[in-house]
């Protein structure tokens, strides 16, 4: 089985999942508790806090765990909007994020928030120039994604970072989903983002857990209130087994991680080379440095997107169409509509995404199933 | 030495049934379920059996079942989504004084914002009064939230009668069931509720994981919004494995599990009850021990001795006991459960401790716990 879906989900490692077992089994306690099964659960839970903040350069009380990327996104965003409202009610984010952002941006919408969306270019990316004209006095959020997860294009947020730096009272948020061990950590990590998404079954924890930053003294208000954990910001007993798990897959991602940005990229140029040239191949993403290392979107003209992926499933290679969350809805995809590609080629696109543990070998597999499959799709169109 | 356990109303050990179904999901079923391909068919294939399994263990229909990242989030979106969808037709909502920080908290924030919240007290029993809901009701309410039983002291309200009452009013019915779920019987069509929320780890399922039941003719839009997942109800890839891992944990528990943990439970509580009796321990019980309450709480007042010193000792002693709810992240605020019962007054407040018992507790531990609690209430009384 060849895996090539890596932005849609991953596996969890093996010794992530080690770790999943062993504190399910020994420090199930709640955090919360008084007693020294809480009190063993609340020492881990902090230690696995500081792995991940030590691991990232930041502090450890500017993490708080969530239930993955989706709620993240809905927090920073539903947070800042209520505990900045009396400042402003204008938000600025991309036309190209993920549904997380831009549902929740609709919702805002509804609710007398106004929402710049920028434009994109022919690479999918925003420009720094339309992002200056669309900030205004009532400005209070700018959110961008780091990576986009259909066709792989890093947003320019080191530059928007410094746009920013003249406007110390919005908030910065960065979706780091798709971009977390990629190579460009230092682009996310940068001196003036106030908030970043993460979600650990991209990068090999289990499902169902997750994490912001949040720069220390930068507020927003709590999503989900009750019991008062993470420092009255998120209520609900803490999944300690997947947040333990989640430090030690961060740890695993983030160790040569440069290394394994660039063994993905060099996977994904070894399938970009060999389709490039087909005369029906168009390829979204770019095989150059602002684009993310493991993601390469491409669509065969005339041939749908579903039957794309069945083709290759057929062969034991699992790719998707563009985005997991939509694919079942045969809509087209929405950042390459954004991108204003004819809508034939928005329903055709399909998506390889990488990770470190795929092999130069298997993308050879993949293109030899690419020719068979090529020649197949031509007899027929 | 020995550690014994009694605080399962916070939270429980998981299952090696759960953990072990778990590991075969981890393993062999990682695709995203909601992608095309076979991976994503067969962990679609699973979220759905799931969902089949839970629905029927309240009597949903299984597009009912929306699955959460616990107690606290179901609790939150019910509430929340209710008012922010209703507003239009009332902004009253009624509820208890003795719910979850996950109830209560919403509220407080709805309140800011201009929504009417009636609290109805309980009595020292920790039981409410029918007719103080009935007297509560009118035009404007939009829901009425009450728990199933509460985490505390295990009280239970009356949920059937509740049901009967507001089935002909505009009101929306929603109840934490989350301690209650894999101890009672829950109907939902019988007892007409509308919303119902559980949480896994409350029964030795995975944690952060949690379903919040919606009755088909309730909509209002997602609290977490995204991607399409549970059917647009609320984005965010599936958590399949632990999803499984919560029907693997409600499938450990059929009709006739409940009545026995019932049943065990309030032989452990009768047990306690009597061995300090007979250990002249000076003592009350706060709440009612009755058959049909949630028996797996047990809260006691122990006279003139500290909740926070008692249960250090305890602590000391290997054995486990809450001070109140710990849910209140490490604090040790008064409990508001306490406090509507008794009065702010009550020495009750500030000497009483919460023991709960769970699917592994054992006879021996019981006495353990007596014998142990017994020499520390000596040992502090002969101090002072
Ligand atoms: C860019 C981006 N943001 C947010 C999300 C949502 O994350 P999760 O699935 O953990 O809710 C995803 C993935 O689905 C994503 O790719
Ligand atoms: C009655 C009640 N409701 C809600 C919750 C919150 O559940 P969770 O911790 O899964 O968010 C709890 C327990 O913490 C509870 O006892």
């Amino acid at each position: 089985m060849i895996y090539f879906d890596n932005s849609a989900t991953t596996k969890v490692d093996p010794a992530v999942l080690d770790t999943y077992n062993q504190v399910s089994e020994r420090i199930w306690g709640n955090p919360s508790s008084l007693h020294r099964f809480g009190e063993e659960a609340f020492n881990l839970l902090n230690q696995s806090r500081k792995q991940i903040a030590d691991l990232l350069g930041v502090q450890p009380n500017e993490i708080f765990f969530t239930s993955g990327g989706t709620e993240g996104d809905n927090w920073v965003l539903k947070g800042t909007a209520i505990e900045k409202r009396k400042f402003g009610k204008h938000i600025i984010t991309t036309a190209v994020e993920h549904p997380a952002i831009h549902e929740t941006c609709e919702q805002l919408k509804k609710l007398g928030y106004d929402v710049t969306y920028l434009p994109v270019d022919k690479e999918g990316r925003i420009s720094i120039e339309d992002l200056k004209n669309a900030i205004r006095k009532d400005t209070i959020l700018v959110s961008i994604m780091a990576v986009n997860n259909e066709i792989g294009t890093i947003q320019p947020i080191k530059e928007a970072a410094e746009v920013l730096k003249d406007y110390p009272n919005v908030h910065y948020h960065i979706d780091a989903v798709q971009g977390i061990g990629k190579g460009i950590g230092e682009l996310i990590m940068n001196d003036r983002v106030d908030f970043i998404t993460f979600s650990g079954h991209k990068f090999h924890a289990p499902r169902g857990i997750g994490f912001i930053y949040k720069r220390a003294g930068k507020k927003i208000a709590p999503l989900m209130t009750g019991g008062g954990q993470e420092h009255n910001l998120r209520s609900g007993t803490e999944n300690l087994p997947a947040i333990a798990a989640m430090a030690k897959a961060v740890r695993i991602l983030l160790t040569n991680e440069q290394a394994k940005a660039q063994k993905q990229a060099d996977i994904k140029s070894t399938i970009y080379n060999h389709i490039k040239d087909f005369d029906k191949v168009t390829i979204f993403s770019k095989n150059q440095a602002n684009f993310a290392p493991h993601i390469l979107c491409f669509s065969i003209l005339g041939v749908r997107g579903e039957t794309i992926v069945h083709a290759f499933e057929d062969h034991d290679i699992y790719i998707s169409t563009t985005s997991a969350c939509s694919s079942k809805d045969h809509v087209p995809s929405a950042t390459l509509t954004a991108m204003q590609e004819p809508t034939e080629l928005c329903t055709s696109a399909v998506r390889v995404s990488l990770d470190a543990n795929n092999t130069i070998e298997e993308a050879e597999e993949f293109n030899r199933v690419f020719d068979q499959l090529y020649q197949k799709f031509s007899k027929l169109s | 030495m020995n550690e014994i356990y009694l605080d399962n109303a916070a939270t429980t050990p998981i299952a090696a049934e759960v953990l072990a179904d778990m590991n075969d999901k981890f393993k062999n079923v990682f695709g995203n379920a909601s992608t095309l391909y076979g991976l994503g068919r067969q962990s679609h294939t699973i979220l759905e059996d799931s969902r089949h399994l839970i629905a029927q263990s309240i009597n949903a229909d299984d597009n009912e079942i929306v699955f959460t990242s616990g107690g606290s989030e179901s609790d939150n979106t019910a509430i929340l989504q209710t008012a922010e969808s209703r507003q239009s037709l009332g902004k009253h909502i009624i509820t208890t004084a003795i719910e979850h920080e996950a109830v209560l908290k919403p509220l407080q924030y709805l309140e800011a914002k201009g929504f009417k919240v009636t609290y109805l007290p309980v009595d020292e029993n920790g039981n409410i009064a029918l007719q103080d809901l009935k007297d509560a009701l009118d035009d404007e309410t939009i829901l009425v939230t009450i728990m199933s039983g509460n985490n505390e002291v295990g009280s239970r309200m009356p949920i059937h009668e509740i049901g009967e009452l507001l089935k002909n009013h505009q009101a929306w019915f929603h109840t934490d069931a989350v301690q209650a779920y894999g101890l009672l019987d829950i109907d939902v069509k019988a007892d007409h509720i509308d919303m119902l929320s559980t949480s896994a780890h409350k029964i030795n399922g995975p944690k952060m994981m949690g379903f919040l039941y919606r009755q088909k003719n309730i909509s209002f839009p997602s609290f977490i919004k995204g991607g399409d997942q549970e059917m647009k109800r609320r984005a965010g890839t599936e958590n399949v494995p632990g999803i499984s891992g919560f029907a693997t944990a409600v499938s450990l528990i059929d009709a006739d599990a409940k009545k026995q943990r019932q049943a065990k439970y309030y032989h452990f509580k009768e047990m306690i009850v009597n061995g300090l009796q007979e250990n002249g321990v000076n003592f009350a019980v706060n709440g009612q021990i009755a058959p049909d309450n949630l028996n797996h709480v047990l809260n006691l007042w122990i006279k003139g001795i500290s909740t926070y010193v008692l249960q250090t000792n305890l602590d000391l002693a290997g054995i486990a006991v809450s001070g109140g709810s710990a849910c209140t992240a490490g604090s040790i605020s008064p409990s508001h459960v306490l406090v509507a019962m008794f009065g702010k007054q009550s020495p009750r407040i500030g000497e009483s401790i919460r023991v709960s018992f769970g699917t592994y507790t054992t006879e021996t531990e019981i006495n353990t716990f007596i014998d142990e609690i017994t020499k520390i209430i000596k040992r502090l009384s002969k101090n002072n």
